[in-house]
């Protein structure tokens, strides 16, 4: 009827598109990442992409195309779960894969973590020599 | 617009699962296989997306929240699961 909102609608259609080839775009690009990085650590950088910028890109385009308003706080909520679990995982295979010794370290700029495990290991060991003291008394 | 749009993300998500796909095969440790399966649920959860942005419906959208449940408690198990297998746990 009104062409000011025929023409609002094909805007909105087309930046929900845009969002939706960005989004599945940066799937992609996690796939190229994990492919062609070379250790761990460069990987999960790669992988963190779609879990967080890429489904916000997506179910922005899903608010678009629904055209109602209460549809964005349930998306939001979606996606602020997906926020609070991924920093929670990537953390647990950090330490796992840091555990175990799957990274480059000629790769890393920055190993904060190494102090602390020194630390924490002189840390055992004193205690360790201290509880064998005790024992021989 | 939206069968353009719809035709252009199943070719990107397919390559993207294909990628996903390869490093789960040849992964050389196991998180790297569980990072990967990772990113191969995030990309199913992005292709459920799009299924409902084109097709204007929220069916999927419980699923999406399970599926990102479902990939948060598998690395963090997994994650712990590798983390106990050390032999020595004051070395490294």
């Amino acid at each position: 009827m009104n062409p000011d909102f025929s023409g609002g609608d094909a805007w909105i259609d087309l930046a929900s598109a845009v969002f939706m080839v960005v989004g599945a775009l940066l799937s992609l690009g996690a796939a190229i990442g994990l492919l062609r990085f070379p250790d761990l650590m460069s990987r999960m950088h790669a992988a963190t992409k779609p879990q967080v910028l890429g489904l916000f890109l997506l179910l922005a385009a899903i608010g678009l195309q629904m055209r109602t308003w209460w549809v964005w706080p349930v998306l939001a909520v979606a996606w602020i779960f997906q926020l609070l679990t991924v920093p929670v995982s990537a953390h647990m295979v950090g330490r796992a894969g840091y555990r175990t010794k799957h990274l480059h370290r000629e790769l890393l700029a920055a190993d904060e973590l190494e102090a602390v495990v020194q630390k924490a290991a002189a840390e055992a060991a004193r205690r360790d020599n201290h509880d064998d003291g005790e024992n021989h008394q | 617009m939206m069968p353009v749009v719809l035709a252009v993300t199943a070719v990107i998500f397919s390559l993207a699962a294909g990628g996903a796909i390869i490093r789960i095969a040849r992964g050389p440790s196991l998180l790297d296989r569980v990072l990967a399966a990772d990113v191969l649920l995030a990309i199913l959860g992005g292709a459920l997306c799009v299924d409902m942005a084109v097709n204007r419906h929220l069916n999927n959208l419980m699923l999406v929240v399970a599926i990102s449940i479902i990939g948060f408690i598998g690395s963090v198990t997994v994650a712990r699961f590798v983390a106990d297998r050390r032999v020595n746990p004051h070395e490294s």
